[in-house]
């Protein structure tokens, strides 16, 4: 499996372009709304959300099973939205592996070199890499029910990969097993993307499987692409309310902001406390706004003034995680305000009922959209 | 064997060990096993209960009568029980010329006798099966002998009363036929016959009737096979692959041929053919035929195949939407994202994963084929009749029995190799009945 072709020149303008496309199946919704994307060539881009968010139906439309209502698709500077699925030469790995029973491995590997009409020889040779590349060398005459699931996921990523196509697509591939099998499949996915150098499109609704594997995600809500960025700036810098609240854990209040400068907005509560954050993406002043907090960046029993929130805080609820403690508060009337302590001989533990209070940075808590 | 009991010697330690190893015991102290076995026993009492009434109509219904139609295909008492002097005697003469006086006396007491309690028709009508014209050679025989009591040689006499005993093949049958079994209910089914000498010939051409019909019911249910194969995986397949609302509506269409009664839509099928009937009709009053040559489509192998192939379809249909129905359509989309056309994915992809489906629904409708009655009785005329026709007629008309069992033997044999030879190419692991 050789890399394909880096020219310069191609690498400079996008090798995958969703424009603004849209997709209904019944004349009435629009299951995709407005979909834009630009992909590099050698990108690993994650189309994350709920189910139901639109994120297969785009993949279905990049493979040529499904056809846009309204857009374009192209891959490497061509139109491929006419194209039927069979010549447009992408790989893909399904939800379920659909490894074809009555064939063994070697002859599910074979499959797509064979519709190539490639020599038998040079057939035997690749299949024999494939099948070292996923270390299954010895199951090349397994039927796949023979297999183990994880056995049967590094089939199907093999045969996705087998005549070098220069992007794959990956449906949920790792939704069928279980968590320490997902973690380590994640981990090789992750590496014969970056051996091979191919691009890779991912559907998942496991926000922690989009942020580990991912150059870039897409987080897609209600067939809008919530936000596209790279992993650390999805969690750091949530630009949305539900882009907040879907990746990783989030303290939400609502509030009104009051007054709004560029670096601070005063927001008051429903409950009186007025609160300053760090204006993201609030309509203006008057307007209903959410703030997001992350869990970790909370301050327990801070020093009088030393931050600009400090709010009295109520412990409803302890539970042990092992590496950290959970605590939940109530906060402003917020009777789900989580903070995570790490569990070190250090920290005190507190009990159901105590009262302490819990503050922040103006930076770390971001008023976004109601 | 021998390599296996070295192997046992060469390694003596270790069955040392399994002869020390005492059996696990249960918590009770109890062996194991014996626990488990146990535990076990009610389940199984249960299974046998439930299967039990099922079972006992099976043996009584089923297999007793089978078993006993099987039977009388070779049985041949009849000699034995209505001549039984006879039957005796007989077995010390060598077949060389005619039997002595002895045999021919005994004859004349077991005819006497016969014709006393009114039982010769049924040896009579036997032996008339294995030499034509020895029913009115034992009748008239047994007429004419009634009376006459203890002459000078009853060899004679009963030459004189019919000259047949004068023949030498006469006695071959009888002693042949006296041996309580036989096989020419079986030869007789093949178009064989034993030849005066006792040894086994083909039927002359004129007579052949079985052998042909049978290669014939063959040939017409595998084209009935084939047909509803052909006819069936389509729809199957669109079955399968419609949204469930509109496949219910087109299953329910596909099951209406089973709520209406087999002779209904048997004889539809006559309305429809006859020479008189709406398809001819259409077709005159389209032009497309002349009146005076309408086309003869019932009473003939068409009408036999067309309605068999209309009845026998569902059982085809079926089987194999269950397997289409489970058959996901992601394989056809993997297929296809690895560069196959639609034909190469159909071809390599999903018709492979169908075949168990085909097996089953072929092997269905074969078997319903093969032992087909009413249908051919009804629109096959002469030339599209079944051989289950001719057991019919065995079983009904000529009250000949032992001919019906022995084809009926014959056809269930045909069936259950044709099966194990399905099963070695194919596997019966393969077969999806649903």
């Amino acid at each position: 499996m050789e890399k394909p072709n880096g020219d310069d020149s191609i690498k400079k303008k996008s090798f995958v372009v969703f424009d603004s496309v849209q997709k209904t199946y019944d004349g009435e919704t629009l299951v995709v709304k407005n979909f834009n994307l630009d992909m590099d060539q050698g990108e690993f881009i994650t189309l994350l959300g709920p189910s139901g968010s639109g994120k297969t139906t785009c993949l279905m439309m990049m493979a040529g099973f499904e056809v846009p209502t309204h857009g374009q698709i192209l891959l490497d500077g061509t139109p491929i939205t006419k194209l039927p699925p069979h010549k447009r030469g992408i790989g893909m790995v399904f939800q379920n592996y659909a490894l074809f029973p009555h064939m063994t491995v070697a002859e599910n590997l074979a499959f797509p070199l064979q519709v190539r009409n490639i020599p038998k020889a040079e057939i035997t040779a690749k299949v024999k890499r494939a099948l070292s590349m996923v270390k299954l060398e010895k199951f090349g005459d397994r039927r796949p029910a023979q297999l183990s699931g994880g056995q049967q996921q590094r089939v199907a990523v093999a045969r996705s990969l087998v005549f070098e196509p220069p992007l794959v697509l990956m449906d949920e591939p790792l939704g069928a097993l279980d968590k320490n099998l997902r973690e380590e499949m994640q981990f090789e996915i992750k590496h014969l993307h970056e051996d091979l150098g191919i691009s890779m499109i991912y559907v998942t609704h496991d926000q922690s499987e989009a942020l580990t594997m991912s150059d870039r995600i897409a987080v897609f809500d209600d067939g809008i692409v919530q936000q596209l960025a790279t992993p650390e700036e999805l969690y750091e810098r949530p630009e949305n309310a539900f882009v907040a609240s879907f990746i990783g854990e989030n303290n939400a209040f609502i509030g009104e902001v009051e007054s709004l400068t560029d670096t601070d907005a005063q927001v008051r509560l429903a409950t009186g406390e007025l609160i300053s954050a760090l204006p993201v993406n609030v309509a203006g002043q008057g307007k209903k706004t959410t703030l997001s907090l992350r869990p970790e960046r909370v301050y327990i029993n801070p020093e009088t003034a030393s931050l600009p929130n400090i709010l009295p805080a109520k412990v409803k609820e302890v539970i042990y995680m092992g590496d950290h403690l959970r605590t939940r508060f109530e906060v402003a009337g917020n009777n789900e305000f989580i903070v995570k302590t790490p569990n070190s001989s250090a920290v005190h533990r507190y009990m159901a009922g105590d009262t302490i209070t819990v503050g922040w940075t103006v930076n770390d808590c971001r008023a976004l959209d109601a | 064997m021998s390599d296996s009991m070295h192997g046992s010697h060469a390694n003596p330690s270790n069955a040392g060990d399994n002869g020390v190893k005492a059996p696990l015991v249960a918590a009770d102290g109890r062996p194991l096993k014996v626990s488990l076995r146990r535990a076990l026993f009610k389940n199984k009492l249960r299974a046998i209960l439930l299967v039990a009434p099922l079972m006992l109509f099976l043996l009584v219904a089923f297999i007793l009568p089978i078993f006993s139609m099987l039977t009388r295909s070779v049985e041949s008492n009849e000699v034995r029980t209505i001549l039984p002097t006879t039957a005796l005697a007989i077995q010390a003469w060598e077949g060389d010329g005619l039997p002595d006086e002895q045999v021919f006396a005994a004859l004349a007491y077991d005819l006497q006798e016969g014709q006393r309690n009114r039982n010769l028709g049924r040896v009579a009508s036997r032996l008339n099966y294995e030499f034509s014209g020895m029913r009115s050679t034992i009748t008239g025989t047994a007429r004419r002998i009634s009376n006459i009591d203890s002459p000078d040689s009853w060899k004679e006499t009963l030459m004189e009363a019919h000259r047949n005993w004068g023949n030498p093949d006469v006695w071959t049958v009888i002693k042949r036929e006296s041996r309580g079994y036989t096989l020419s209910y079986y030869l007789a089914a093949l178009d064989m016959r034993f030849d005066t000498d006792g040894s086994i010939v083909r039927q002359p051409e004129s007579r052949r009737v079985y052998v042909d019909l049978m290669i014939k019911t063959l040939w017409m249910s595998i084209l009935i096979t084939f047909l509803c194969f052909l006819l069936g995986y389509p729809v199957a397949f669109l079955l399968a692959s419609l949204p469930m609302r509109t496949s219910s509506l087109l299953m329910m269409l596909v099951l209406l041929p089973f709520w209406t009664s087999l002779l209904v839509r048997t004889t539809t099928w006559i309305a429809i053919l006859q020479s008189q009937g709406i398809l001819n009709n259409m077709l005159v009053a389209l032009g497309i035929i002349d009146d005076q040559a309408r086309l003869r489509m019932i009473y003939n192998e068409i009408g036999t195949i067309v309605a068999m192939t209309h009845i026998l379809l569902p059982f085809m249909i079926l089987p194999l939407y269950s397997v289409m129905k489970s058959i996901s359509p992601s394989y056809m989309r993997a297929a296809r994202s690895m560069g196959a056309t639609g034909f190469t994915a159909f071809r390599r992809v999903y018709f492979p994963q169908t075949v168990p489906g085909i097996g089953a629904g072929a092997i269905l409708v074969f078997i319903l084929a093969i032992g087909y009655y009413i249908t051919p009785a009804l629109v096959g005329g002469e030339s599209g009749r079944f051989i289950t026709n001719f057991i019919a007629y065995h079983m009904q008309v000529s009250l000949n029995w032992g001919l019906a069992a022995a084809i009926a033997s014959i056809l269930l044999g045909l069936v259950i190799t044709l099966y194990l030879i399905y099963n070695k190419l194919v596997g019966s692991d393969s077969l999806k009945l649903g």
